[in-house]
């Protein structure tokens, strides 16, 4: 592997285990949220978190702009995030939170809930009960779910190279890489960091299938 | 110990309506009747897993439920043990950690006292998945006793315990009436049982109480 493969290997797994441990607390608690509460504006929150999946990336990406950017609302921040690593992170984690909400939620909703009540009833509060009972019964599906966002982060394009561009040594993911070196011409470079993005997102979402598996087969 | 146990309420699951208007003082109350009579939904309104419709619930002088007056104790403050019939162990922790789950810190003591008496400290490292009935039965009697609860609910514990075994847990389930002077709400279907362990009973029948008194009413 040439130090550019590698640089570009090494860069995209780690934006893509910072975007995933990122989304990773306010994902688990936004599925628990959604299995286990009733609130106002349920559904409409329901709809918005999933957006991402069905929306184009590039517009996702756009919207992502259009906040993130020096005119948006979060432009004042004192910290610049368009076109650098962190607008890398923010795409992936856009993009991977409704993977992780989707796939941990059915695990929290199979946990019986008898159990949470009988955790009240031997004195625990809600979020006791969250730590100890529902989220160890229901870690299978929260880790598949995190697996799985942890793959769509690696394979993220659209969003990311409307607000990260693709600076090499800055920026430049694998898809991001794999789709220059096409346009290009440069077919070996293309095969070389195709091959290294099937094999780690084959890796990922085989051992998230394994684990979202063995959950719904054995939910206690 | 006697206490005054006030039970005015309705409460409607479908079509199964269960109305309770009793007061009695016992140490152990026996809730007798056939499957269906309302005894579990009885249990669980007492600890507060399903809410009536209106009424009151009062246990040793205390209000647990009484909307009319805006009072609703929250599961995990009604200091009510529960030991529901399938003893709703949790999967995940071994038997030492399903005991101390509910014990207040430093209650090395009680643990030890409790464990003794059910004579199950020798199961402490145990995965409860490979109990026998009996054992977690008295696991989950173990517990809810080491919350020092102020009512000690019991539905129907061995019902999972083949007949042979049956003779050799009752005698757990009256030394914890004797030494541990827990009063009780002792569910059951089978009056020779309800004998053994109870002073009062309360006769269910689809939903509504048709016997009360001391256990002598039972029949033989």
């Amino acid at each position: 592997m040439t130090p550019e493969l590698m640089q570009i290997t090494i860069f995209t797994l780690a934006v893509a285990l910072v975007a995933t441990a990122t989304l990773l607390v306010p994902g688990t608690l936004l599925a628990w949220l959604l299995a286990r509460s009733e609130f106002p504006g349920k559904a409409l929150l329901e709809t918005v978190v999933s957006l991402p999946l069905v929306m184009p990336p590039v517009a996702t990406g756009l919207i992502l702009l259009w906040v993130f950017g020096t005119r948006g609302p979060f432009g004042g921040l004192g910290f610049e995030i368009i076109f650098t690593w962190k607008a890398v992170v923010l795409a992936m984690a856009i993009m991977g939170l409704p993977l992780l909400v989707r796939t941990a939620r059915p695990g929290f909703e199979q946990v019986p809930r008898r159990y949470e009540l009988m955790a009240e009833s031997l004195g625990a509060g809600r979020l006791r009960v969250l730590w100890t009972i529902t989220l160890p019964l229901a870690l299978r599906s929260v880790i598949g779910g995190t697996l799985l966002a942890f793959s769509r982060a690696l394979g993220e394009f659209g969003a990311t190279v409307v607000v990260a561009g693709s600076i090499p040594g800055r920026t430049l993911t694998l898809p991001v890489a794999i789709y220059t070196a096409t346009e290009t011409g440069q077919d070996r470079q293309a095969a070389a960091l195709l091959a290294i993005s099937v094999t780690m997102a084959f890796g990922a979402v085989w051992v998230s299938n394994r684990l979202v598996y063995a959950t719904s087969k054995n939910p206690g | 110990m006697s206490i005054p146990i006030r039970l005015q309420f309705t409460l409607k699951q479908g079509n199964f309506e269960l109305t309770i208007n009793e007061n009695v003082e016992a140490q152990v109350l026996a809730v007798y009747g056939p499957s269906g009579a309302g005894k579990t939904s009885l249990l669980e309104a007492i600890a507060g897993w399903r809410e009536p419709q209106s009424g009151e619930i009062e246990i040793g002088g205390r209000v647990l439920f009484a909307p009319a007056q805006h009072i609703r104790i929250p599961i995990r403050q009604r200091r009510i043990g529960y030991v529901p019939q399938d003893a709703l162990l949790f999967p995940h922790l071994t038997v030492r950690r399903n005991i101390s789950y509910g014990a207040p810190p430093h209650e090395a003591g009680t643990i030890d006292r409790v464990s003794a008496i059910l004579e199950i400290a020798a199961l402490a490292d145990r995965r409860v998945s490979g109990l026998s009935g009996g054992e977690r039965q008295r696991v989950a009697l173990a517990r809810a006793l080491v919350t020092s609860p102020a009512l000690l609910l019991m539905d129907e514990p061995l019902a999972a315990v083949d007949i042979a075994r049956r003779q050799r847990i009752l005698p757990y389930v009256r030394r914890v009436r004797d030494e541990l002077n827990v009063p009780m709400v002792y569910v059951t279907h089978q009056a020779s049982e309800a004998r053994a362990i109870a002073d009062h009973v309360l006769m269910l029948d689809e939903g509504r109480v048709v016997g009360r008194g001391t256990v002598d009413l039972l029949p033989t």
